[in-house]
Order: C-alpha cells, then sequence, then structure tokens
C-alpha cells in the first residue's frame, strides 16, 4: 500500500470546511443574542426567515448552476421582471382565474423562458455563462421598466397577498415555500440519477460527455431551474409587499451566489450541497439582520458581507490545495 | 568536464516510481539522443532538468556548477537551458520578434525598443538561415515554422543547452531536414541539443552520443556511431519487464464489430488530432485487437471515432453487420461499445467524487428506481462486486477517487465499463503510469473480459504490452493503416518498422 491510502487520525481542514460555516452560523447568533436578547425574540427569528425565504428559493437553484461550473447573475432582474408581468397581465387580463394562480403561473413561466434561454445561448451560442446571463440582468431589467414606466403594479387581492403575508400554523408562507423547495433541491441533487449528473457535468464535463451524460441538456436544464425558482421568488416578494416593483431584486444575484458560495461550493463547479446553501443563506440573513440590531449603518453591512465571501472561498481555496499536498 | 552531469536523479509520483537513480552526461557542442519507451521516465527527467519539477534525490551539474534543485524554470533559462516541449510555449497573437524577446525585450526610456527588437530578431533568424518575417503573427505560421521560432527564441538567450522532445513528430520529411541542418548549425556554435524522440534514423542521422532509459532507470550511454538501429531497440525494450502472455484460448468467434473506410480530416483550427484516411479492420467477438503506433499515428482518433465522441467525414462502423449512427458517446454506449479513456486524469475521473460515483456513473440507469431514484444499495453492491473482482485497493467506496493510486484508479474507469456489459471494449493506454503489479492486473482483466465474448480493442504506445495482450496488431502511422501482423507472429523489431517506416523491417 503506498502512504497516499493511509488515513489521518483527524483531518482538521476537512472539518472545518464541512462544519466551518454552521459553526461561525451559532457563533454570528450567540453574539448577536448576548447584544440584545430581542434579536432571538420569536418576531425576530420569523422575520429573519422570511427575508431569507425570499432569496433562499433562488439560491436553491443557484446551487445547480453553480455545481455545473456555471453562473446566473440575471436572476435579480429576472424576478422583477417576471414579478411585473404577472402584475399587470392580472391587472389587464383579469378575470375568471383567481389572482394568485394567474401570478404563480405566469412568473414561473417567466422565468422557466428565460431560463431556457440563457441556457441555449451558453449551450449553442457558446458564450460563457458569466456573458449571457450579465447581458441577461440589464436586459430583464430593461424589460420590468418599459412595462409599466418603471412605476410600481399594486392593489393584489388577499389571495394573493396569502403567498407573502399568511401563515399556516404560526410558520409563514413563504418560509414552507421555500423548505419545501430546499427539500426537494436536496433530494435531486442527492438521491437522482438527474442529480449525479449534474455534479458529473461541473466535476468534469468532458468525463461525463464520455460517461453518456447529455451536457448540453443538463446545462440548459439548470438555467430553467434557477429562472423558474427567480420567478417563484418574484411572485412570493410580490405578494410580501403588496406590490411588484421595477427595483425588486436589485443586486439579489450577489446575495445568492454568496449563500452558495458561502456554502462551501465551488465556483469551478462539482462540489456543494444544499444544506451548506442553506447555511449561507441563513448566515447573510443573520448577519445583515443582527448587523441592523446592533446599529451597525447598512453601508457597513455590505462591508462586511462582502469580506465574508472573500474569506470563504479562500478557505476553499486553502483546503483543496492543503489536501492536494496529503 | 562535461556540460550537463546529471547524477542518480529520482523522483517519486503517488503510486510510480517516475525516475530512479537516472542519468544523463552532454558534452558541449553534442546532439545526444535520450531514448526509452512511453513511461521510461524521459518527460520527467527533462522536466526536472527544465525546473518544471523538483527532484526528490540527485544532482544536476551544469557548466560545473551544481543547478539549485528549487530553481523556477526562468532561472534555468536564464541559466542557458531552453526547453522545447511538444505543444510551444509560443503566444499565437504576438509576432515572431515579440515572441522571440517576451519578457526580455530591448527598451528605450522604459518602453520596448520595436525598432531594435525587430533588427535583432531578423539578425538572428538570418544568422540561422531562417527564412521568416520577424512581423508575422506566430497564429499564422504552421508547426515547422513555430518551432524554428522556438529556437530562434533559445538564441536570443544565448543557450548552451537546447532540449527538444519530439521535435519532429508533426513535421514532414523535408521539414525534418530544415530542422536537421538548424541543429548541425548549433553545434557547429558549441550549443548541445538533447534530442528525444521514438525515430531511431534520425538518432542515426543527427546524433552523436545517446543515453537510453528504461522504467526510471539508467540503462545505456555510448556514441552512436558505435551502436545500430537494432542495438538501440534491445537496449529500449530490455527484457526485465516480462508482460503476462495471453493463454491459450479458443479462437476467436464472429465478426463483431467492422470498421470500413473511416476518414477524417483534421480541422484547420484543430489543435490536436490526425487526418485519418480509409482506416479498416474487423474485431471478432472474444478477440482482442491492438493498435500500435507512434504518439500521433492516429489510433486515439479512430477509437475516438468508434465511440462516437468525435466526427469521421467518411466511412462506416458496423456491428453485427448493422451500420451505426454514431453522433455522441451516448451513441457508442447504447450499442454496447465502452471506451476508457486515454487520459485518466482529464477524461476519466471526476477527481473530487467519491470512487463509488465514478464507478456508477454510465450504469445510473439500470440502477435506478423508475430511471430516477438511484438505488444507492444496488449501486453499493455493484461498487463492492468489482472491488473483489478487479482487487481494488481502497479505504472504501466514499473516499474521492483522486486519493488512490494511478493503477487503481484505472481499475475503477474499466470497472465502470465493465458494469454496462459491452459488446466492445476499448482501452486506450491501459496502463499508462501505472505500477507493474496493476498492470498485470489490468491485462488479467482484458483477457477475462474477452473469455467472455467480448471484442477487446486495446491502444498502447508500450510494444511488449501490444505484443502480450493481442490476438491481432494493427499498426497504425501518419493516419494510415501500416500493416496487420498476427500477435504470436509480431516481434518489435517488425513492428517497430511499420509504426516507423511504414516497411516491415
Amino acid at each position: 500500500m503506498t502512504a497516499s491510502t493511509d488515513r489521518p487520525p483527524f483531518d482538521t481542514v476537512g472539518f472545518l470546511r464541512t462544519w466551518g460555516t454552521t459553526l461561525f452560523l451559532l457563533l454570528l447568533i450567540a453574539v448577536f443574542a448576548a447584544w440584545n436578547p430581542r434579536f432571538l425574540s420569536v418576531r425576530n427569528a420569523v422575520n429573519i426567515l422570511t427575508e431569507v425565504s425570499i432569496y433562499g428559493v433562488i439560491a436553491v437553484g443557484m446551487t445547480f448552476v453553480i455545481l455545473t461550473a456555471g453562473v446566473d447573475l440575471a436572476v435579480g432582474s429576472l424576478l422583477a421582471f417576471a414579478a411585473i408581468a404577472a402584475a399587470w397581465i392580472i391587472q389587464h387580463l383579469g378575470g375568471a382565474v383567481p389572482e394568485w394562480l394567474t401570478g404563480l403561473g405566469v412568473a414561473s413561466l417567466i422565468g422557466l423562458a428565460a431560463g431556457f434561454l440563457h441556457g441555449k445561448c451558453v449551450t449553442w451560442l457558446k458564450v460563457p455563462a458569466f456573458i449571457v446571463t450579465l447581458g441577461g440582468m440589464t436586459v430583464w431589467r430593461g424589460a420590468t421598466l418599459i412595462l409599466n414606466d418603471g412605476g410600481p403594479i399594486s392593489g393584489f387581492d388577499d389571495g394573493f397577498r396569502w403567498w407573502g403575508t399568511g401563515n399556516v400554523l404560526g410558520v409563514p408562507v413563504p418560509v414552507i415555500i421555500f423548505a419545501v423547495v430546499a427539500l426537494l433541491g436536496h433530494i435531486v441533487l442527492r438521491h437522482t440519477r438527474y442529480g449525479r449528473q449534474v455534479y458529473a457535468v461541473g466535476g468534469n464535463a468532458e468525463a461525463a460527455r464520455l460517461s453518456g451524460v447529455d451536457v448540453k441538456a443538463v446545462i440548459v436544464s439548470v438555467y430553467v431551474i434557477v429562472g423558474v425558482l427567480a420567478g417563484l421568488s418574484g411572485f412570493l416578494l410580490a405578494a410580501r409587499l403588496g406590490s411588484a416593483e421595477a427595483v425588486a431584486g436589485v443586486n439579489y444575484e450577489l446575495r445568492v451566489i454568496a449563500s452558495v458560495v458561502i456554502g462551501g461550493a465551488s465556483l469551478s463547479g462539482g462540489s456543494g450541497s444544499i444544506r451548506g446553501t442553506l447555511i449561507g443563506a441563513l448566515l447573510i440573513g443573520v448577519l445583515s439582520n443582527g448587523l441592523v440590531i446592533m446599529h451597525v449603518s447598512s453601508y457597513f453591512q455590505q462591508v462586511v458581507i462582502g469580506l465574508i465571501i472573500v474569506a470563504a472561498v479562500a478557505f476553499d481555496v486553502y483546503a483543496k490545495s492543503h489536501r492536494g499536498k496529503a | 568536464m562535461a556540460l550537463l552531469a546529471i547524477q542518480d536523479v529520482s523522483k517519486r509520483f503517488p503510486g510510480v516510481l517516475a525516475l530512479d537513480g537516472a542519468r544523463l552526461s552532454v558534452e558541449a557542442g553534442e546532439v545526444h539522443a535520450l531514448l526509452g519507451e512511453n513511461g521510461a521516465g524521459k518527460s520527467t527527467l527533462l522536466k526536472i532538468l527544465a525546473g518544471a519539477q523538483a527532484c526528490d534525490a540527485g544532482t544536476l551539474t551544469f557548466q560545473d556548477k551544481v543547478l539549485r534543485p528549487g530553481d523556477t524554470p526562468f532561472q534555468r533559462q536564464a541559466a542557458g537551458i531552453v526547453t522545447i516541449y511538444q505543444e510551444f510555449n509560443l503566444q499565437p497573437f504576438l509576432t515572431v520578434a515579440e515572441n522571440m524577446y517576451l519578457g526580455r525585450e530591448p527598451l528605450r526610456f522604459g518602453l520596448i525598443d520595436q525598432k531594435r527588437m525587430r533588427a535583432d530578431a531578423q539578425a538572428i533568424l538570418t544568422d540561422l538561415g531562417l527564412d521568416l518575417d520577424p512581423d508575422i503573427e506566430v497564429s499564422r505560421l504552421n508547426v515547422a515554422d513555430q518551432q524554428m521560432v522556438e529556437i530562434a527564441r533559445a538564441m536570443t538567450i544565448q543557450a548552451r543547452l537546447i532540449v527538444m522532445d519530439e521535435p519532429t513528430a508533426a513535421l514532414s520529411p523535408r521539414e525534418v531536414d530544415i530542422l536537421h541542418r538548424i541543429i548541425r548549425e548549433l553545434k557547429g556554435r558549441g550549443v548541445s541539443v538533447i534530442y528525444v524522440t521514438h525515430r531511431l534514423k534520425e538518432v542515426k542521422s543527427i546524433c552523436d552520443a545517446y543515453t537510453v532509459l528504461r522504467d526510471g532507470r539508467f540503462v545505456a550511454t555510448g556514441r552512436v556511431a558505435d551502436i545500430g538501429i537494432d542495438g538501440m531497440i534491445r537496449l529500449m525494450v530490455g527484457r526485465d519487464v516480462e508482460f503476462l502472455k495471453r493463454p491459450a484460448h479458443t479462437l476467436a468467434g464472429e465478426v463483431l464489430l467492422s470498421v470500413e473506410g473511416v476518414s477524417r480530416r483534421r480541422g484547420r483550427h484543430e489543435a490536436r488530432g490526425t487526418s485519418l484516411h480509409d482506416i479498416g479492420f474487423e474485431v471478432r467477438a472474444g478477440e482482442i485487437v491492438g493498435l500500435a503506433g507512434l504518439v500521433g499515428a492516429g489510433r486515439t482518433d479512430l477509437v475516438r471515432i468508434l465511440f462516437g465522441a468525435d466526427r469521421m467525414d467518411t466511412g462506416a462502423v458496423r456491428m453485427d453487420g448493422r451500420k451505426l449512427q454514431l453522433v455522441s458517446p451516448c451513441d457508442g454506449l447504447r450499442e454496447g461499445i465502452a471506451l476508457v479513456p486515454e487520459d485518466r486524469k482529464q477524461q476519466g475521473c471526476f477527481l473530487d467524487h467519491s470512487i463509488r460515483h465514478n464507478l456508477s456513473l454510465p450504469s445510473l440507469r439500470r440502477l435506478s428506481r423508475w430511471g430516477i431514484f438511484v438505488d444507492e444499495g444496488a449501486e453499493r453492491r455493484l461498487v463492492e462486486d468489482y472491488r473483489k473482482r478487479l482487487n481494488i485497493r481502497m479505504a472504501h467506496d466514499g473516499v474521492a477517487i483522486s486519493t488512490l493510486s494511478g493503477g487503481n484508479q484505472q481499475k475503477v474507469l474499466l470497472a465502470r465499463c465493465m458494469a454496462l456489459s459491452p459488446k466492445i471494449l476499448i482501452v486506450d493506454e491501459p496502463t499508462r503510469g501505472i505500477d507493474v503489479g496493476a498492470k498485470a492486473d489490468v491485462h488479467q482483466v482484458l483477457f477475462d473480459m474477452a473469455a467472455t465474448g467480448v471484442g477487446v480493442i486495446v491502444v498502447s504506445s508500450e510494444l511488449p504490452e501490444v505484443m502480450a495482450v493481442s490476438d491481432r496488431i494493427v499498426v497504425f502511422r501518419e493516419g494510415r493503416v501500416a500493416g496487420t501482423v498476427k500477435g504470436s507472429a509480431a516481434d518489435e523489431e517488425t513492428l517497430m518498422g511499420l509504426m516507423a517506416t511504414g516497411r516491415a523491417a
């Protein structure tokens, strides 16, 4: 046997790589709770979870995209466009169908179509995903502004608002939806053939192709998934705020990508998990909320979140090179 | 005192001792051939010399000074050692002159002195007798001219020693003549050349001295004038690594796969690959067909076409007489053709993923409920089954495949293909870079597969391997079939002759 197959007694780097963010999250909660006990109040916890759920839904889809070594910068703009297009249709063509059903359906379908378009540009035109979705980010934001001249559309009925403000047994509806989406995402990635193919494409696209994986179809599918979830998120946000705003979802792409990356996914693809993304999304939510409670300015919050993203990736790179040497 | 003296250099990679006390001594103004089969350790030795890798033990002395083991390639260049790899280190969108002086541009007021750089470059090109325009973009030159730019660049650094790794692999006979003329020119100025090649006729015509490596060890050195091509082959091949001969077996069955007139023209913008011309042969059930040839002879290009990974221009591939539509690897797999690719790390393994996930990926449809949910119990049993059958050494099936030795990685990839129960199993370089024990295991797997009626195609650059495992050997040369030899009748001289010249020696 060669030395390389001997197992080390305890792999500190590996342990921290798996549990580091979770420990950091618990530490943050402890610090904020010590600073101000109101942080741990049920009301505040529910508030944080609801906030997290809106972008967390997209982060689940983004996990799929980043696993294939891609990225989607257009989700924030797409969210706004899907929401305002749905609102516009409710306003102008509403009738027999309940508002919430039209809203949910239209927003998801728009997300699906846009995601398909992004995926096809990446695979057909061979334009890097970064560029395709950078363009998409501007296009969808522009389309949002065109649709209602930059103004918001509001005045939804209670059935529609329930999806953002209602609750079931005290649990807010967006949180339930996020939980369901995350659970589905986890099952698909961990326990299905398709999930294995997503990991394979990001791990080594050529090896995946030679193993009979339809690499292009998988790539298109992950942009469709994140698109649909961006549409769903737009619907939830509109329901929560009671209006579809043209500036909704600005900078969401950063929050979402940060959640996935802090959760341990590698931007070069092939590694990451929904569990990690969940922790990453919670971490950002707790941090934003906790810094507000500590009366830290919102400007400074951005600095902190940015630093944490870089630190998380730096650790990932370090852990990789460390393992390479072992 | 020799210009370069390499003494007792050793280098270990995980699972393989690539160099084991290798030696090489080069005199000033000498063209020195470094010979050895694939896997003999030549490339590793060159990388250590160039500063691209550090050796574990041994010393390198150049111009009476001991080279520091931690030198970077840049420091080695500054010392006067320039290495020209098979894949050139040129910037395609810079001009000839810019490439020659890259990183060392003559300056004037802190800016690049374009005029002087062009004039200097032109002087060196003229001096070498090269008819190259210093202002032309390198991407517009053919391979031979790009090589000349590399040599001209070496002259701008006052190189004392130029290492050329397979310099003629991609050259036409006329271009080889030009290269040899330049090498004689260099020699006349006291520059030494280390010349790595498989083409032994070139060694006779251009080299003064030779050193032979085998399995990472020094075998022999001497004057080229004192040895014939046969002698060199004998030294390279040696006899201490005997391969397991294929045991006696019943004759092959019906024709399973037939390759008919397959041709493919290499695209103008493809950096790699060989044009194929009218390739034809058959594979019978239970037969092992070896594809022999020099690097770049087109064997890998052909097997990728058979698998559906690349497209052919004309020709046909038939299975049981039925013409196959091969557009993607999915088609190959559906028709029962499995491929273990040439480059284990780049094309085979998902290095960060577990052994289990690596092994089961193409078989998942069979291992899933309703084709959707992976049945992990069945998956584990499959892996365990192959771990026993192939003697794969691993802690458990959840560890990353990157932690395995090369031989065990290769067994996982073989198992991946075997789990598909293929009709045709193609293995490209089955034992490249793996140790002797694992080689025997891998060969045994190939024999077992053939015994169950699978048609096996083996591509190998190691002649003893091809001869040991094959029932029939198809020899490729420059994208054509140069000849077919029965495995039992094959000897190394005949094969080497077909590979190198197209005629049996």
